[in-house]
């Protein structure tokens, strides 16, 4: 299968730090990469390097067949980008930065107008395409970037954290429209913060941690390969003591939340089988009983290792 | 069609230009710098009683019109896009840097173009005769496009402030007026004031319009409007080289 994006060692340094250190992924054509790290990981640093927004200090990023070095024109003909900060110009409408966009893309007039149009409707903001965009909320601003990144129907598109901090309606319309453009073939790189929305619409992540790829996979492979996390959650129709759950074998702690005890034990088996064990002595009934896999949360960060909130 | 040829870039650069037209021309920095400025220099030395003939004054007004108006928008609309992040969108589009360079170049000159045609205009309506229509003409030109040049050289610096622009911008403008023979004709300036003078391109210009109202000229024609294509040259390919250079820095 093609790749859409090759990273080889990319790696960026600003002063005595090495923000990007050797970093290499490839993408392939029409999948949805998500690209997540904690703030500072050099999640957004990579993705400018990938745009050709700034030069790597070392390794190579090939995009669409194109050395980001030597043909960044060319590449940036056909891919998009939505950055993080919503960047359209707010003394213009959104049909003048449609139309701009248009223009620097080099496109015909007539059909750049009826696809702005289209886009424009699709994502909710034709009633105030000739209002001025600095009267825009947030949401309507990112709204906005999307559809100036998609005008040109491009082969791939990079978004930076998209959805962060709009209002439901935004990041429903951006999410839904993102699923459409890859269901017909569109390439997404997709930066997020977002666990849940990476969950949901991710073919594979990466994660970057201090500006080193620390894990690339499937998520629910990412989230089954943290062996060291098993949890069991149990609730029992009657009070059972603190002491009695911690003291059950493979137990190695117990969190009380509400009616339910939150166990980590470092076997599942075993301890399933001392829970029901003590509510049968203490002649209590088990009313749920849950072994939840690893979260996509919790795989993130122990592979960045942050704590758990 | 290639999207990083020179017929599609230069189509990319008048898109561009056409956005700065819309969005520059009337920010209050642009007016002050570029319009109200160079008039308010003019008058002071108007009313500073040393008898200079009209012609002479005119002249110098044009000379300073152009100067300062085609210097006014370039360098302010880095540090701008810059402080929006409206420049990173500009980047990640299919244009070169040079093409951005240029399209803010070009709005600029027509910036230019257009107040010096008014403040000609005036000149012509005080009864001013104009001898050399050709020279005026082609000397605006060329003049415009090279003091635009050094306006996107004054936004050379990786700064996303603009007063500190303006700042460096009027440091450098304001000498520049004083030794180009706006308000000095250059037969009267010391040895060291004509050195000084040759090394500024708004002295050839001055001259050159003196030239077309007055029929009298320091510089040959010819030599002024070579030194100026010269200046502007120079001037433009230093810029595209050093804007290439720190446009990382401003993202």
């Amino acid at each position: 299968m093609p790749f859409t994006i090759e990273a080889r060692d990319l790696t960026k340094v600003f002063g005595a730090t090495t923000a990007v250190d050797r970093v290499s992924f490839s993408v392939r054509q029409g999948e949805i990469f998500g690209f997540l790290g904690p703030n500072g990981a050099g999640k957004t640093t990579t993705t400018r390097m990938l745009t050709g927004v700034i030069p790597a200090d070392g390794g190579t990023a090939t995009v669409l067949g194109h050395d980001m070095r030597t043909d960044p024109v060319r590449a940036r003909q056909r891919f998009g980008v939505v950055p993080e900060t919503a960047n359209a110009y707010a003394d213009l409408s959104a049909w003048q930065n449609l139309m701009l966009m248009g223009e620097l893309f080099g496109l015909e007039r007539r059909p750049v107008a009826a696809r702005a149009s289209e886009l424009l409707g699709v994502l909710d903001l034709s009633e105030r395409k000739d209002q001025k965009v600095q009267a825009y909320s947030k949401g309507m601003k990112q709204r906005l970037i999307l559809a100036m990144a998609l005008l040109h129907e491009p082969e791939l598109v990079f978004l930076d954290e998209p959805t962060s901090g709009l209002d439901v309606r935004s990041a429903h319309l951006i999410l839904a429209l993102l699923r459409d453009m890859n269901r017909e073939g569109t390439t997404i790189f997709l930066t997020t913060h977002n666990m849940e929305e990476a969950n949901r619409l991710c073919d594979r992540v990466g994660i970057i941690r201090r500006g080193r790829l620390v894990a690339l996979d499937a998520p629910e492979r990412l989230k089954s390969a943290i062996q060291r996390i098993h949890r069991v959650e149990v609730s029992f129709d009657r009070e059972i003591s603190g002491s009695d759950i911690t003291s059950l074998e493979a137990v190695v702690t117990a969190e009380r939340e509400g009616d339910k005890w939150r166990l980590v034990v470092d076997d599942t088996g075993v301890a399933v089988r001392a829970v029901v064990d003590l509510a049968r002595e203490q002649g209590a009934a088990i009313v749920t009983l849950n072994t939840p896999a690893p979260s996509l949360d919790e795989a993130f960060l122990q592979l960045t290792g942050e704590e758990m909130p | 069609m290639n999207p990083a040829g020179t017929a599609e870039q230069a189509r990319r650069a008048w898109a561009i230009a056409k956005k700065d037209i819309r969005i520059y021309y009337l920010k209050g920095p642009v007016l002050i710098f570029g319009v109200f400025m160079p008039v308010f220099l003019f008058l002071a030395f108007l009313m500073g009683g040393r008898q200079l003939p009209l012609a002479f004054l005119v002249s110098g007004l044009v000379g300073m019109t152009l100067f300062f108006t085609s210097t006014a928008v370039s360098p302010a609309i880095f540090p701008w896009e810059g402080q929006a992040r409206t420049l990173e969108r500009l980047v990640s589009c299919p244009v070169r840097i040079e093409t951005i360079v240029l399209g803010d170049m070009i709005a600029s000159t027509l910036f230019g173009i257009g107040i010096t045609a008014v403040t000609i205009a005036i000149g012509l309506g005080l009864g001013l005769p104009l001898l050399h229509g050709a020279v005026l003409v082609g000397a605006v030109l060329v003049g415009a496009c090279c003091f635009s040049a050094i306006g996107m050289l004054l936004a050379v610096p990786p700064t996303n402030v603009p007063s500190n622009i303006m700042m460096l911008s009027s440091l450098i403008k304001f000498p520049l007026v004083f030794i180009s023979g706006i308000f000095v004709p250059l037969e009267q300036l010391p040895s060291w004031g004509l050195a000084l003078a040759a090394c500024s391109p708004l002295t050839y210009f001055a001259d050159l319009i003196r030239y077309a109202f007055t029929d009298a000229s320091y510089f040959p024609v010819g030599i002024g409007l070579a030194a100026l294509a010269l200046f502007t040259l120079a001037f433009t390919a230093v810029t595209m080289a050093l804007h290439r250079r720190t446009m990382p820095r401003r993202m």
